[in-house]
């Protein structure tokens, strides 16, 4: 089996590692050896090691770090923050690594932080993750009462604070950008780019938001070095993912597998295939602003290069598996629903196009579909598109759409023209 | 009037933020703990705290899905809708809490015991369908689960 | 000066834009909403998308907000690729899904920024067949109504009362489709400016809620240019007639003045015009009489030949007040403002015209980086100037942007990257301002002290002015840092008035400015005067209302005219009963019945500012034409009118040749001086355009000739205007007239006040031809000024006796608009205002109490006022209250709980 950094030390019974597990097994060994480079050359040694940003639109996270201002001159504080907002439907790997190895998150982002010549970090959690907040708040104090946090880190002359923020709830806030307003207390709507927060981010300044999986990489990185990260990769891109599945499958679950393992692997490997009675239709890759992929496309390898060369996005790396027996009408209908209702509503394309989307999709699932639903369906399609609305929300709503508009033409027919979902 | 214990909480989240404003959703919470929801009194209050106007913090307070700007339930029961829970029975686990609770989406029970609201993804895709009644999450719900579940919140029907 | 192409054509731009000012700039139609002129870009709405090249070869392109796209060297664009239509017509489409169509009943109706948009982008049909979400409408006190359901959500009104105005109250609630914008909960919206939203607001969410009671559509309104009258910054305004009654007041754009916002006093004051203590007739002797038994029974008092004594008016028009000077001669006309405001402004207006420092029209104030107000409540006493005081706040964030290379025009980038950074801004003022929000400190203290900061800071810029001696060591400090932060600006600038009756700190502030000024700054120095004339009656006459107190012993057989005056506001009852009692024949031409009318034998009926045309003279020193609306009802008529017809009778040989108010224009121009460019403001009578002269009335005027079918079934002949070159008729020019002349802002296409877009040389600047009205006072450059020297002694509070400070209230400290049914809602009630957590008194907030000053005794009940130093009171300025004393030392008794 090959290595699995983030989670191999991971207890199997489901409790955190206590700060005393982590170090027995490696942990802060890696803060140690960081607080004795330069800044620069941390961001080098992750930009090599081709670390790309697990939230999403995987951006070569060391590449990142470089935009913001350093040295004496550099605006002060600066911020770095974890973006553990997880709401993507269908995404549960974040929440699994903070409930059970906290440390190795906080530890990335001290070295993160170092990296950077950040003051100030913030863990951004939404509400509902109520166990990864107790456990993260409990790591923090931990790592504060061993000096890895708080004044003259370990006497290296570094300082760092670091809280836990809370959210309130709203898929928005995971927007790196509408983030920042949430933790300044405000309505979470996303900010205009430029200024990118590198520069001018939380309060105005200096600010890193990563995601927490992308922090969690960091202290291995660090200790065993790019080239070995890299080696972990079957791809490109470098080390591990935490890959998971979801749907009706035997063994629903998360795994860490090599950057590049093939969605059949993840499915027939690990997932344990479909359950009896049960055959796959399709799959969404990687939360639910990614389009939908097909059986065809089951030897895609999972990485930030692949996935896109056949329509799609990695996105989270986290699968949701569709089955015959659910209409796919209906899936759409559920997705459209949950961006319409987290649309932050501040851009109009967004605001207004989404609920229509979602009811045009409701009333043909309702058998209430009429002539011309499929071209408005497109028009939507075509004008929540990138570059039209404010932030990457509705782009990222419109790509299961989009997908779905080619994959089930005549799904979308038969609804309209037998006036009733077959699947009821 | 802020109780004294919420005070007491909020000056302490006062010192974790760089502004005033900002300890306000944390504040928010606070109140919605101790009174189960935010009322128009807790806004005023808070927002004087906060060096904001009722009408500014009211703008934050509402837009946040989890400040509740309405009574709830003495239990609120959040129902994960997104789409790993609704392709494996959704419905059918909403169907049976509303048959249940004699409420829909957004309703209260008329006994006051539970509120039940939809909420985005969980984080339990893996165990779907999943619900959250107050700060406890359920997983791999079925009809009967629900009925021990309800029960155990006090649900007498 | 950078090259674009839009749609393969090569235009020229100024620099710095975004591609959609550029756009507009060059004449193009491009939809938008949530970009405004004033408040620039925050890509909200994604109305204005166009495609963008990346050169001549990319035939692709891609899609862009215009107004979140810099407008740099070489961009090519295309406003007609279909792509782009499209996509515009899709914004409206989804816009339209919510909105409830109810244009027919609708106030904005007809001048619908949104009825434009969608007309603009072509789409016409309704694709959407879902339910429409509705909204409960709030209750935001007399002014606007609001109408929820209407909102696209552009977030104008918010950006517009909160980041512009500096509004708390207003706020966008909720999410997704379900935003909210409006009031934490029903009640007053507090902010002074808010009847803005009614044209800031594309749609008819929020609208003017006294149009409301006597609505008429924009098409039916009769309108020409005019000034308020209800300060001293003479903003531009369009009012708006029908049936002979004020309907409602509108902005009028100067890029040099007020812009694109006005007050809600001169937004919402008008309806005085429409009151029942109109004057309609002349009143002889207590009774009504025409017009020709009115000029008999004046030429019967004339052939007796006795002397003529004139009290002119600030309020009044340059005309009106120099045709009164020209009947009783200059020595024997007086200017009719109380005694305390005729010193205070002699003394501002021979500070401006011998001042090195310039007096700066509210554009420059915006630009300022620096401030220092000195003793004046700015927003209660020139509202306007306060909204362009907080613009001037936001100079050094601007520059902050510009060296992070943010465009000025990119509002939440600058937002974001300032986090609420001001220039410097002290107000040192009695009691708490508005404006304290955005000041770097505040200085609450009596006139005096505040005077003596001003000397201190005088002294750290220039030492050879004496420090104050026994200055606080606070105020020493703040002194130093004023100074400081003045000499480091780059444009700093001092506001002073008369709003806290000091000569001293009117003449601190000037110090302060000159003393900026032999540093080498470009300073400024801007007053606020009491009253919308109050300039041009002070460079007009010589001698003040004391003076004709004094006179009246050896004026007895005398005939006193009085001209839209009441003398019981300038000073007190027993002085103004003693004085109008003294004459055996007064004369009052007003409009309203007055105390001092219904003290006069005869009453003139005098038009109101809408009804008549003149020129004020503003705070800054210009000089503005405004030109009458509507010909009023019954006997009403200019008081220069009335005027020149007792010249005839009287017969002054070189007057009686005046024919119309160009005469009287070039008369004013040839005999003072100072006024000769008042006859440069504006074209004559005589202006045609293709032989035409410009419609009052727009072109699609409905019912004209139905208008009096209720007393004649033949169209009466539309009114002759002797006066200007506007016609009382839709006949006429309906285009662009030159920028004095612009009767109402209207294009094709543009049909809401947006169309002013269409007037502009460039988006947000001068109106074509340039921005109307004349400076008649100019800096004296390289004069040698001698400072001020009279330092007063500091404040000693006394025992048993407080000094009583004059406060403020934009609504109920002028006369005029008082008598508007909005306005006089949100007056309040007169009242002592005590800071009671610094008395310790036995009086609580609500308490009755007696207040004598001056053997004047006023029952009042206490309010509390914030910032109130010891031993200050402060009285407002209300009607029933004598403020012309103030300050001035009073008891006050406890009466009851
Ligand atoms: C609507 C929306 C929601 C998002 N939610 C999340 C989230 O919950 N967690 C996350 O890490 N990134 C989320 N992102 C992506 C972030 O904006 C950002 O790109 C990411 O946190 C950067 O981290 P990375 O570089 O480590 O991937 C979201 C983006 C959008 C447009
Ligand atoms: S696309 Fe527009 S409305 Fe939607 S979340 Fe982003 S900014 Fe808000
Ligand atoms: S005007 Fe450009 S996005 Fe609204």
């Amino acid at each position: 089996m090959s290595e699995r950094p983030l989670t191999q030390n991971m207890r199997p019974d489901g409790e955190a590692l206590t700060i005393k597990e982590y170090e027995r097994t490696g942990g802060y060994q890696a803060l140690r050896k960081a607080l004795k480079m330069p800044p620069k050359e941390i961001q080098e040694i992750v930009k090599n090691s081709n670390l790309r940003g697990r939230g999403g639109a995987g951006f070569n996270t060391g590449m990142k770090w470089s935009f913001v201002p350093m040295g004496n001159d550099a605006p002060r504080p600066k911020y770095l923050i974890a973006n553990a907002d997880e709401m993507e439907p269908g995404t549960f790997k974040d929440k699994m690594l903070i409930e059970l190895n906290p440390h190795q998150l906080i530890e990335g982002m001290i070295i993160s932080a170092l990296a950077i010549e950040a003051d100030i970090a913030y863990i951004f959690l939404r509400w509902e993750y109520r166990l990864a907040a107790a456990r993260a708040q409990k790591a923090i104090t931990e790592a504060y009462e061993n000096n890895y946090l708080g004044k003259n880190i370990l006497g290296s002359g570094f300082s760092l604070e670091m809280h836990l923020h809370i959210s309130a709830g709203r898929y928005i806030c995971g927007e790196e950008t509408a983030l920042l307003n949430a933790l300044e207390g405000r309505r979470a709507i996303p900010r205009a780019k430029p200024p990118y927060p590198q520069i001018c981010g939380l309060w105005g300044k200096p600010t890193v938001v990563n995601n927490a999986e992308t922090f969690s990489n960091v202290p291995h990185i660090i200790l065993r070095g790019a080239d070995w990260y890299k080696g972990l990769s079957r791809s490109t891109d470098g080390g591990t993912k935490i890959y998971g599945m979801s749907g009706r499958v035997k063994k629903p679950g998360l795994w860490e597998l090599p950057m590049g393992t093939s969605i059949r692997e993840i499915l027939e490997g690990n997932a344990g295939g479909m359950q009896e009675g049960y055959e796959l239709c399709y799959l969404i890759p990687g939360g639910a602003s990614t389009e939908f992929l097909t059986a065809e496309h089951l030897d895609v390898k999972m990485d930030f290069d692949s996935v896109p060369k056949v329509g799609s996005r990695m996105g989270t790396g986290t699968l949701v598996v569709i089955d015959d027996k659910t209409c796919p009408i209906g899936v759409l209908h559920n997705l459209e629903k949950f961006f319409a209702r987290e649309s932050c509503g501040w851009c109009t394309p967004c605001r207004e196009g989404l609920p229509w989307v979602t009811s045009i999709l409701e009333a043909i699932e309702n058998g209430q579909g009429q002539a011309g639903d499929i071209e408005m369906l497109a028009t939507h399609g075509e004008s929540l598109w990138l570059g039209r609305t404010f932030c990457a929300l509705a782009p990222g709503a419109m790509e299961p759409l989009r997908s779905g508009l080619k994959l089930f033409k005549s799904e979308f027919e038969q609804h309209i023209i037998e006036k009733r979902c077959p699947w009821r | 009037m802020l109780s004294e214990k919420e005070t007491h909480e909020i000056e302490k989240e006062l010192k974790q933020y760089k502004t005033r404003q900002a300890a306000g959703v944390e504040a928010l919470k606070i109140i919605q703990r101790s009174r189960g929801w935010v009322d128009d009194e807790g806004i005023k209050d808070l927002s004087a705290i906060l060096g904001m106007t009722p009408d500014e913090l009211d703008g934050v307070a509402t837009f946040y899905n989890l400040i509740f700007r309405k009574p709830v339930g003495a239990h609120v029961i959040l129902i994960c809708d997104t789409v790993s829970c609704w392709v494996m029975g959704y419905e059918k686990i909403l169907s049976h809490l509303k048959n249940r609770l004699g409420i829909g989406l957004g309703e209260t029970s008329p006994d006051g015991l539970f509120t039940l609201l939809p909420i985005p993804c969980l984080g339990a895709c893996d165990k779907a369908p999943a619900m959250m009644i107050d700060e406890e999450l359920y997983w791999n719900l079925t009809p009967e689960k629900i009925d021990e579940l309800i029960k155990r919140y006090g649900w007498k029907g | 000066m950078s090259k674009i192409y839009i749609d393969n054509k090569e235009h020229e731009i100024k620099d710095g834009q975004n591609l959609l000012q550029a756009c507009l700039s060059l004449g193009f139609n491009l939809p938008y909403f949530c970009w405004h002129p004033a408040m620039h870009s925050v890509g909200a709405c994604r109305q204005c998308a166009v495609k963008i090249f990346k050169n001549e070869q990319d035939t692709k392109g891609r899609l862009a907000m215009a107004c979140m796209t810099p407008a740099s060297d070489g961009t090519r664009l295309s406003i007609d690729d279909p792509e782009a239509k499209a996509f515009r017509s899709n914004v409206i489409e989804w816009l339209m899904t919510n909105h409830p169509h109810d244009c027919p009943v609708c106030d904005e109706g007809g001048e619908c920024h949104l009825q434009d948009m969608t007309v603009m982008t072509g789409h016409v049909a309704r694709r959407f067949r879902f339910n429409k979400r509705t909204y409960n409408n709030q209750y935001l006190g007399p002014l606007i109504n609001h109408e929820m359901n209407r909102c696209i959500q552009c977030y104008r009104c918010v950006r517009f009362y909160r980041d512009y105005a500096g509004g708390r109250d207003l706020n966008v609630f909720a999410c997704h489709n379900h935003v909210y914008f409006g009031r934490h909960a029903d009640g007053i919206l507090e902010n002074e400016f808010s009847g803005n939203l009614a044209e800031v607001c594309p749609t008819g969410v929020f609208t003017d809620k006294t149009l409301r009671r006597h609505y008429t559509r924009k098409w039916d309104l009769q309108t020409a240019p005019s000034i308020c009258v209800h300060c001293s910054v003479g903003c531009n305004t369009i009012p708006g007639e029908r049936y002979k009654e004020l309907r409602r007041i509108r902005n009028r754009y100067n890029g040099e003045v007020n812009r694109y916002f006005l007050c809600d006093r001169g937004r919402f004051g008008y309806e005085f015009v429409n009151s029942d203590k109109r004057i309609r007739e002349p009143i002889i002797n207590g009774n009504p009489s025409t017009k020709q038994e009115a000029l008999k029974h004046i030429s019967s008092i004339l052939s007796s030949g006795s002397k003529i004594i004139g009290i002119g008016s600030p309020r009044a028009s340059l005309e009106a007040n120099f045709l009164l000077r020209t009947l009783t001669g200059p020595e024997n006309f007086y200017i009719g403002s109380s005694d305390a405001d005729y010193l205070m402004t002699s003394e501002i207006i021979r500070i401006l015209r011998n001042s090195p420092a310039p007096s700066p029209s509210l554009r420059q104030i915006e630009l300022s980086d620096a401030v220092l107000i000195l003793g004046e409540d700015v927003t209660n006493t020139a509202p306007m100037m306060a909204l362009a005081l907080r613009q001037a706040a936001r100079q050094r964030p601007m520059e902050v942007a510009k060296r992070l290379r943010i465009p000025e025009w990119d509002d939440t980038a600058i937002r974001t990257a300032t986090q609420g950074i001001n220039s410097p801004f002290y107000v040192a003022a009695p009691y708490s301002t508005k404006l304290d929000d955005i000041a770097a400190a505040l200085y609450h203290a009596p006139p005096d002290d505040i005077a003596r900061l001003g000397f201190a800071v005088t002294h750290m810029l220039d030492s050879s002015v004496p420090m104050p001696e026994g200055l606080s060591d606070e105020a020493r400090s703040l002194a130093s840092g004023i100074a400081k932060d003045l000499v480091s600006a780059n444009n700093p600038l001092i506001v002073s008035g008369t709003g806290c009756g000091s000569i001293a700190v009117i003449q601190a502030a000037a110090n302060i400015a000159w003393a900026l000024c032999k540093k080498g700054k470009v300073a400024s120095l801007s007053y606020a005067v009491p009253e919308c004339n109050s300039i041009g009656l002070g460079l007009m006459g010589v001698k003040g209302l004391t003076d004709a107190f004094r006179d009246s012993e050896e004026n007895t057989s005398a005939l006193i005219i009085i001209l839209e005056n009441d003398l019981y506001q300038r000073t007190d009852a027993h002085t103004a009963d003693n004085f109008l009692n003294s004459f055996k024949h007064t004369i009052v031409i007003d409009h309203l019945l007055t105390r001092t009318a219904s003290k006069a034998q005869t009453i003139l009926p005098a038009a109101a500012f809408a009804e008549s045309g003149g020129t004020l003279v503003n705070n800054e020193g210009r000089a503005q034409r405004f030109y009458q609306v509507f010909v009023p009802d019954g006997m009403i008529q200019e008081s220069w009118r009335w005027l020149k017809e007792i010249i005839n009778i009287k017969g002054l040989p070189y007057a009686s040749s005046w024919e119309n108010i160009d005469d009287v224009i070039s008369a004013i121009s040839e005999s003072l001086p100072v006024f000769k460019r008042i006859k440069d403001i504006a074209p004559a009578e005589d202006f045609r355009i293709s032989g035409m002269k410009i419609a009052r009335q727009p072109h699609r005027y409905s019912g004209r000739t139905a208008i009096s079918a209720n007393k004649t079934i033949f169209e009466p002949k539309p009114p002759h205007d002797p006066d200007s070159p506007f016609t009382f008729s839709m006949e006429g020019f309906q285009g662009q007239p030159p920028s004095p002349l612009i009767p109402r802002s209207w294009a094709p296409g543009w049909n809401s006040p947006q169309a002013v877009n269409k007037f502009q040389s460039e988006i947000g600047g001068p109106l074509k031809g340039g921005n109307p009205g004349k400076r008649l006072i100019e800096p004296q450059q390289g004069n040698q000024v001698s400072y001020f020297s009279s330092v007063p002694s500091a404040f000693v509070p006394r025992i048993d006796e407080w000094l009583v400070v004059p406060v403020y209230h934009i609504f109920g400290s002028e006369e005029l608009s008082v008598l508007s049914p909005g306005i006089a809602e949100l007056s309040p009630k007169p009242y002592l205002g005590l800071n009671l957590e610094n008395e310790k008194l036995n009086i609580k907030e609500g308490d009755e109490i007696l207040l004598t000053i001056n053997f004047t005794e006023y029952r009042l009940s206490v309010r509390h006022i914030a910032g109130l130093p010891k031993g200050i009171a402060a009285l407002p300025a209300l009607h029933g209250i004598n403020k012309t004393t103030l300050p001035n030392w009073g008891r006050v008794l406890k009466l009851k709980n």
